[in-house]
């Protein structure tokens, strides 16, 4: 971390650097730790106590009394509760997730497989979300009252109370079906199914990799109408925190300050005021994105798209645990990691928070 | 490290520009399916494995049917009748216990593995050892662990026999070996695949080892199933290369693709979507009565439910004619009697109708006469919900205050299994083609305690009836065709005038058929929903 503030930092000995960067991390893997195993203690217990029977799931509703029980007593269901738990948390830990019995596979190779999915959609949503929502928000905070400022608060207004699943259709009927500007639901056309192979799992990416530009064409236009959707509920939200942060600035004394300066209005909103606004915005745009990264049960379904959103979903609703457990998993660790990205990005903007 | 936001600024405009750019970019190529793919948009998240002795999901049935054999079929033109499949004949014995089939001669599986009666007869052992959920249908002959491989056997290359307990129906025994668990399975291949004495039943369930007219190429959960015509199959070559199924679950979207080119056929389309392509000249849409029953259902622990006026009263407050002209438009017909329509000795006595008065008397009767209050558990799918709400506001004309009680699937099924629900309104599917897959659950509780182990629908309502039991085991054992079709007759009247069943229709099956697509066709079960004969212009 080179830059202008580095002198301010206090100047450690090597070897007390070191041993404080080491016991940060050990704070850092215990903190992972428990809030994982207490996210997992919560949605074990809640998903033992839903009225529903995860045998049910395995054997289906014709199976004879004998046979659901054998099913119950293999699964470890005629275990203590507690009992059931230490079992699973012994076998994560060996990472093992276990199988998930509606999809009779791994449910790590089943992550493998719908996670990339959710990624792609929820970084394009993002992105888009970031790059129409941050600047619409400076300029509704600078001309507040204004046309952009009214525009911001219906996009934000719409963002909030329109149900996702009937634009989603009436976005679908327009562009897809009407139009024909785009592909319609699922994550490629069938004719590539047996001349485009993923890599990753982000098929974005993938077509780039292997540089097969039909593949990758294709791919775009099955993206853009859900990731526009979850674009634009991602603009609608990270548009007013912005506007709302920029406000705050604009009213602090340095702003008088800059501007009594003779500073030009532009450099005072976009490098000073936009600067400070920054650091809370990471965390929401952070926070936005994982929540995006959850996967989007509707717009997943709406689309047939084989995310993460519509996995959990499907295994919660027929208490098959592994998988719901696995999943969960996956977003706990999404969170912490993105939590942790925002501090770091802290650190960049706010130099304040280097000293420590 | 700094940041220039100058630079970062510029960063911004040029993605910006790249974005704008994109959207014309990404033009759709024209939509067209290939010429030698069939594909098709279907609700196919239920199925959890393809393993022939243990799959039970509607979709796995069909993708079943489709890639592996079994000894006879279903006629599709006549589900009464069946046709030989591996088995070039059969006979049954003298005393009607044992069943001998002689294979066809040269056929292999798509292995290139030779099939022979060994392979049969091990399918059979394999199912019945596994006792996976469907196992009771090659069990109720009396198959166990200990006896199957002496009870169904390989007596050389191309001789199977087939043993039961006593003496069955002929047609009950042979329609139950049309079922996928008794399909058989390429025994050399799955063998080298068992881990732990699992029988291959772990790698079977994502993999493929028939010799039907397609192969099952590829399956990923909650999105696509690829069938591949199997370039050994013995009989008839399938005319497209390859079906594609997509897991599309919603109707309207399933619409919009059959609209846009996309897709052949939609297979989840409801009345509403139904209408709106009803008009185009590009679409056709073809459907097919299936084995399955919609009802909703009394549970005789509940005093008020157990009276017999209560029960009668109930089948006259559903307004069935208004249910089928908007509800089940197009996706199924009303329907009074526990055995579906098309199936040996099916009944189409419809006695009743919405008839509030008669209901009141009834309910007066029972000294109900100022109405009571009752729940009803539904699940959040539709028709269901919506015939629970039209039930709702019939009922209460007669007093009667239903209060509905949504959820999923799983928890509303729970909750009738472990019988603490007041009414149930749900589906029920035939689980093999013969009438006594229906009459064994609907009008048969041996045991009418809860702890019984028993889970028929009429120990779910608890509903005590052994004369009526006594009878439906007496029809299996007739082996009169005509005798045994009088006895259903027998049951489905009484059924329907006794029993704690509101039977309300059968569902049609439905699939949207784009032009150009040829010979598809619905069978009357799922696992007789044959693609493989399927060609396009």
């Amino acid at each position: 971390m080179a830059g202008p503030n580095a002198v301010l930092q206090p100047a450690l000995s090597r070897p007390r650097r070191a041993r404080g960067r080491l016991f940060a991390l050990v704070r850092f893997v215990v903190m992972l730790a428990t809030t994982l195993l207490g996210l997992l203690a919560m949605t074990f217990f809640i998903g033992r106590v839903i009225p529903v029977d995860p045998v049910l799931a395995v054997v289906g509703d014709r199976a004879s009394a004998q046979v659901v029980e054998r099913t119950r007593i293999e699964m470890g269901l005629d275990r203590p509760l507690i009992e059931q738990f230490g079992i699973y948390v012994a076998r994560v830990a060996q990472g093992e997730l276990g199988q998930s019995v509606l999809t009779s596979r791994p449910v790590l190779d089943d992550i493998f497989r719908v996670f990339p999915a959710t990624l792609e959609l929820a970084t394009y949503g993002t992105l888009i979300g970031v790059l129409f929502g941050v600047p619409l928000g400076v300029m509704a905070a600078v001309r507040r009252g204004g046309l952009i400022d009214q525009l911001v608060r219906v996009v934000g207004l719409l963002g909030y109370s329109i149900p996702i699943f009937w634009l989603g259709l009436l976005a679908l009927l327009l562009f897809y079906a009407k139009l024909g500007w785009v592909s319609g639901p699922g994550r490629i056309d069938v004719v590539f199914e047996y001349t485009f192979t993923p890599l990753t799992g982000i098929y974005s990416l993938d077509a780039l990799l292997r540089g097969d530009w039909s593949a990758f064409a294709n791919i775009v236009s099955h993206l853009a109408l859900p990731s526009a959707l979850l674009g634009y509920f991602s603009l609608a939200y990270i548009s007013r925190m912005t506007r709302s942060f920029m406000l705050h600035e604009l009213s602090q004394e340095y702003i008088v300050a800059a501007r009594a300066k003779g500073l030009p209005e532009r450099t005072i909103i976009w490098r000073h005021a936009l600067r400070n606004a920054a650091v809370p915005l990471v965390t929401v745009i952070a926070l936005s994105y994982a929540g995006l990264l959850e996967g989007s049960v509707l717009t997943e379904t709406v689309f047939s798209w084989p995310g993460l959103g519509l996995y959990i979903t499907n295994a919660l609703a027929n208490a098959d645990m592994n998988a719901v457990l696995g999943g969960t998993v996956v977003i706990g660790a999404i969170f912490i990691g993105l939590n942790l990205l925002s501090d770091l990005l802290y650190r960049t903007l706010d130099p304040r928070t280097r000293r420590r | 490290m700094t940041i220039d936001w100058g630079q970062l600024r510029r960063l911004q405009a040029c993605l910006v520009i790249a974005a704008t750019l994109s959207v014309p970019f990404a033009g759709r190529a024209l939509a067209a399916t290939p010429p030698d793919t069939l594909v098709q948009a279907w609700a196919i998240d239920d199925i959890i494995g393809l393993d022939p002795a243990e799959a039970f999901e509607i979709s796995a049935a069909e993708m079943l049917g489709n890639s592996y054999d079994r000894l006879v079929r279903l006629d599709i033109d006549d589900p009464s009748q069946l046709v030989n499949d591996l088995a070039e004949e059969w006979e049954v014995s003298a005393d009607g216990r044992t069943f001998t089939f002689t294979l066809r001669e040269g056929m292999t599986f798509a292995s290139g593995n030779p099939i022979t009666a060994d392979d049969v007869a091990w399918s059979i052992q394999r199912a019945v050892k596994l006792d996976k959920s469907p196992a009771f249908i090659l069990t109720q002959f009396g198959l166990t662990p200990e006896n199957v491989e002496s009870r169904a056997r390989a007596t050389d290359a191309r001789t199977f026999v087939f043993e039961t307990d006593q003496a069955y129906a002929p047609s009950f025994v042979l329609n139950c070996l049309t079922a996928n668990v008794a399909a058989v399975v390429d025994r050399q291949l799955v063998e080298a695949e068992a881990r732990d004495g699992d029988f291959g039943n772990g790698w079977l369930r994502t993999h493929y080892a028939g010799s039907g007219p397609m192969t099952i190429r590829d399956w990923r959960p909650n999105e696509i199933l690829v069938l591949e015509r199997n370039e050994r199959y013995h009989g008839e070559q399938a005319k497209l290369t390859r079906v594609i199924y997509r897991n599309v679950r919603e109707s309207a979207t399933q619409r919009l693709m059959l609209q846009s080119g996309d897709i052949d056929v939609a297979r989840n389309l409801q009345p509403n979507d139904l209408d709106q392509i009803a008009n185009l000249d590009t679409v056709r849409v073809i459907s097919a009565p299936k084995g399955t029953i919609y009802y909703f259902s009394l549970n005789q622990k509940n005093p008020e439910l157990a009276k017999p006026q209560v029960r009668e009263a109930f089948k006259y407050l559903v307004d069935y004619d208004g249910i089928q002209a908007s509800l089940i438009k197009g996706i199924g017909e009303i329907h009074q009697n526990f055995l579906p329509k098309g199936m040996l000795g099916a009944s189409d006595e419809s006695p009743y109708h919405l008839d509030v008065d008669k209901a009141k008397s009834l309910l007066a009767e029972a000294g109900l006469g100022d109405g009571f209050s009752i729940t009803m558990d539904v699940r959040n799918t539709q028709p269901v919900t919506g015939i629970a709400e039209s039930v709702q506001q019939t009922m209460a004309e007669a007093g009667v205050r239903l209060e509905i009680i949504p959820g999923d699937g799983a928890q509303t099924l729970t909750k009738y299994r472990a019988r603490s629900h007041d009414m149930y309104i749900g589906q029920w599917g035939v689980d093999y083609w013969d009438p006594n897959t229906n009459a064994d659950t609907f009008a048969s509780n041996p045991d009418n305690a809860d702890d019984s182990g028993v889970s028929t629908l009429a120990w779910r309502n608890a509903w005590d009836i052994p004369e009526l039991t006594e009878e439906s085991r007496a029809a299996v054992l007739e082996s009169d065709t005509a005798a045994r079709v009088a006895l259903y007759d027998d049951l489905q009247r009484k059924v329907r005038e006794q029993s704690p069943y509101v039977i309300l229709f059968q569902q049609t099956e439905v699939a949207a058929v784009a032009d150009g697509v040829q010979g598809y066709r619905l069978g009357p079960s799922f696992d007789t929903n044959y693609v493989y004969n399927v060609s396009k212009e």
